[in-house]
């Protein structure tokens, strides 16, 4: 039986809010632009970013793909950083389109703002994904095929959803409630659609990479790709699914930690069993059959133990902020003024409500990591203050007319 | 082979000496509840509570009279020569009454009596047994030292404030200031409340670092009392019916406390909030000074000052507020966020303060920062959500609260020294 790795990568960048007090309500409309120096100064992250992940990875990236013949994989870009690198880091996108150059890199559908307007606002989502779907057009010259949703967030609506837009696969979380017995390292179908295919993470293996390669605490350390390609060749399946941020290489994981040489053997190691091969998730989809429909009523993500939304969701102040700025939704649009409209829109990005989130005893360490805010309160506070001079905008432009 | 068993059997005695018998501590304090000032009693009474549990022998001496309803430790008033009576007046830095044998009457001054206790605690020291001396904050420190002189046994001073803190960063006090920096250059070992307060020992006494420990202050929720019957504050009920919102801080209103520049935020709040209330909660040499700067500012409507309070109208007043702020330029511990927290309000507290080292769900502010308080007010003011997240977080954290691990702390450097361990 052949096997295929379907390696896919996400890269994404939000627009962080400065530290914006009252005093900037109703006098500042910058709220992306915080000083250099400053944790939440954007330019500051993606040039760190570019120069510790990007370049590094992708330049390893374009050797893998011109030694191995074999060797594919699939990128999802948000809008939100594709600006960023647009403007701080030519060289970085540059590299990227490189990669879909060769023809084995595909780029993955999604929303542009990296929200979470499917659950809130269908019609702001579709505009979203319509926008993602014209600027991956516009920078690489393909058109997506395959759909994945903000932080994996899938369930049957969402398939629905992708499989009437004519998406041939989406992707989501190999969650073991949802699969039950099965394995997500085969084809699936979601229920209650005609067409589309479902790839689901293999997130022990995923993970072993992503979030356990450099501790040093774990039986299994070091992990080399040798060993790594001995428990896949072990295991059964048709697909493995190794989902990861892109950032998992030279950021997650320090140059130091030797990801780039577990990165640099992992294809001379695999592809050297017959019948060994890498694939896009469009190759996926389209040359491997399903062996099960697989349901899912409840939304699940690719986050935290719970695997559910409540790290951008589970508390008040989430819930507050999130609902006050899609309250907003329909009297933005008719303003018609784009400026004020792209502010709400990156206001959407889930980055944000995750920031708030006050899991700290659980998951406590990873949320910490990942915010530029001293704590949670400091971002929801920040964050309200820009959502009233948003209202407070929205309200002066209603008065001219 | 002789030699070898000799010192087994060495070690062994040893051993079972150490096993057999307890810490004896001689404790000097300046006062315990319910006679207490402030702070410097409730920490000292949970202290001894939990080192009596774990099994210290404890004989805590105060520079007055009074019935204390405590069974761990033995209570011991330090009686100057031909003083019959003591009687305690008020507060802390107030003066307190001798009554001599012969009838006669004096009033004593806060430096008088701190010589006094020096004196009486140097005739006692004779007739008692301790291992380890410990002395809370300067009141005691003359005592300390007199009692290390003629025991020779090791001296541990605990800081609970010290004259910089209370000074708002001044230098103060020179008298004091000296009796701080000599008793902790003779000391053989310092603890600190908080590492705010250590690296002030080191900044302004010229303390080696490696010289103080800190052992973070802590609470007990149980000893809490519980909240009982209809809110005393009828008035603030009626206007929180109304919209408005409640912030409180509850202190002594002195520089330490940092007051005038809560004042000053609430300027910025109520020009956007206008449906803010300030309870201020205390007395202190600053209540005529604060009352016209909130007049001046034009926020009198807005700022409420309730003097003194004890019991229901002092737990009732956490209860009824939204937040409870302490904007202390200097706090070597601050307990009362976490009472705030034990009765229902999330607190914004001032990062120059201890107790913001142990608590992680709260908001921190630079004291100067009058922009900042005001912003963060402003917030929990407009959102019922921020507000109940910082409670219910802070309230976790709250529950897991004990002195035990203060009190093991202290025992690892007690038997340090009964062991015969050099520091």
């Amino acid at each position: 039986m052949s096997k295929a790795i379907i390696l896919y990568l996400h890269v994404h960048q939000p627009y962080r809010v400065k530290p914006y007090t009252i005093f900037n309500a109703g006098v500042d409309h910058q709220y992306f632009d915080a000083p250099g120096g400053d944790r939440t100064n954007n330019a500051d992250v993606l040039t760190k970013v570019a120069k510790k992940s990007y370049i590094p990875t992708n330049r390893k990236l374009l050797e893998l793909l011109h030694s191995y013949p074999d060797f594919r994989l699939s990128l999802s870009i948000t809008g939100t950083v594709l600006e960023q690198l647009e403007k701080w880091s030519p060289e970085a996108l540059r590299s990227f389109q490189k990669l879909v150059e060769t023809g084995r890199v595909e780029i993955v559908g999604e929303t542009y703002h990296h929200s979470l307007a499917f659950f809130y606002n269908r019609e702001e989502f579709e505009v979203q994904v319509e926008m993602h779907r014209n600027k991956v057009k516009e920078l690489f010259g393909q058109e997506p095929s395959v759909f994945r949703n903000t932080e994996l967030a899938y369930n049957n609506d969402l398939a629905y959803w992708a499989d009437q837009a004519g998406y041939k696969g989406i992707l989501a979380e190999g969650w073991d409630p949802v699969l039950g017995w099965r394995s997500p390292n085969f084809m699936y179908q979601p229920s209650y659609t005609d067409n589309i295919r479902l790839l689901l993470k293999n997130y022990k293996l995923s993970d072993d990479i992503a979030f356990r390669f450099g501790d040093q605490n774990w039986s299994e350390w070091p992990l080399t790709a040798d060993k790594f390609v001995h428990w896949i060749n072990a295991t059964d399946g048709t697909n493995f699914n190794l989902f990861m941020d892109y950032e998992t290489f030279g950021e997650h994981q320090w140059g130091e930690s030797g990801i780039f040489n577990f990165l640099h053997h992992l294809p001379e190691h695999w592809l050297a069993t017959e019948g060994n091969t890498f694939m896009t998730v469009s190759d996926a989809v389209e040359s491997i059959e399903p062996v099960d429909r697989v349901d899912a009523p409840q939304t699940i993500t690719w986050a935290d133990t719970e695997r559910d939304l409540s790290a951008w969701l589970g508390n008040g102040m989430q819930q507050e902020a999130i609902h006050a700025l899609y309250g907003l939704g329909g009297d933005i649009i008719k303003t018609n003024d784009w400026d004020l409209i792209e502010d709400w829109r990156r206001l959407q990005t889930s980055d944000h409500f995750y920031y708030m989130c006050t899991k700290w005893f659980n998951d406590g360490d990873i949320h910490a990591y990942f915010s530029p805010y001293e704590n949670p309160y400091d971002a929801f506070i920040a964050y309200m203050n820009v959502f009233h001079d948003l209202s407070y905008r929205l309200a002066s432009k209603s008065r001219e007319e | 082979m002789d030699r070898l068993l000799c010192i087994y059997n060495a070690n062994a005695k040893q051993n079972y000496y150490n096993k057999k018998k307890k810490m004896k501590i001689l404790m000097l304090g300046w006062e315990l509840p319910p006679h207490n000032s402030g702070g410097l009693g409730v920490a000292c009474y949970q202290l001894c509570k939990s080192l009596a549990n774990s099994g210290c022998d404890i004989e805590f001496i105060l520079p007055y009279d009074a019935n204390h309803d405590i069974d761990f430790m033995t209570v011991t008033p330090a009686h100057p020569q031909g003083v019959e009576e003591i009687i305690k007046s008020g507060i802390a830095y107030d003066s307190y009454k001798y009554i001599y044998s012969d009838g006669t009457e004096q009033w004593v001054d806060i430096f008088g009596q701190q010589l006094a206790y020096e004196k009486s605690v140097d005739c006692m020291v004779d007739r008692m047994e301790f291992d380890v001396i410990h002395a809370h904050d300067w009141l005691t420190f003359r005592a300390a030292i007199r009692a290390k002189a003629k025991s020779n046994k090791p001296m541990i001073l605990h800081i609970h404030s010290l004259e910089h803190d209370r000074a708002g960063g001044q230098l103060g006090n020179p008298l004091v200031h000296e009796i701080e920096y000599i008793a902790m250059m003779m000391a053989d070992r310092i603890i600190a409340v908080s590492n705010h307060t250590k690296k002030a020992i080191m900044r302004e006494y010229d303390i080696p670092a490696d010289k103080i420990d800190v052992v973070h202050n802590s609470i007990d929720p149980n000893m809490l009392e519980p909240l009982d019957g209809e809110n005393a504050y009828q008035y603030i009920e009626k206007m929180k019916q109304h919209g408005y919102k409640v912030v409180v801080n509850v202190g002594r209103l002195t520089i330490q406390k940092g007051l005038m520049n809560l004042l000053l935020a609430t300027k910025e709040v109520v020009a956007r909030e206008p449906k803010t209330l300030l309870l201020i909660v205390g007395t202190g040499e600053q209540y005529y000074e604060l009352i016209e700067t909130a007049a001046s500012l034009g926020i009198s409507k807005n700022v409420i000052f309730t003097g003194f309070l004890r019991g229901k109208q002092w737990r009732d007043v956490f209860a009824i507020s939204d937040l409870f702020v302490m904007p202390s330029v200097s706090e070597p511990f601050g307990l009362t966020p976490l009472e705030a927290v034990g009765y229902g309000t999330p607190s914004l507290i001032s990062r120059q303060s201890g107790v913001s080292e142990v608590l992680a769900n709260c908001l921190k502010v630079d004291f100067w920062d009058v922009d900042r308080m005001a912003n963060d007010i402003v917030a929990v003011v407009r959102s019922p959500a921020l507000r109940d997240e910082l409670h219910r977080n802070a309230y976790q954290e709250y529950q897991k609260l004990s002195w035990n691990n203060a009190a093991q702390q202290l025992i690892q450097r007690y038997s340090e020294y009964t062991n015969g361990v050099p520091i």
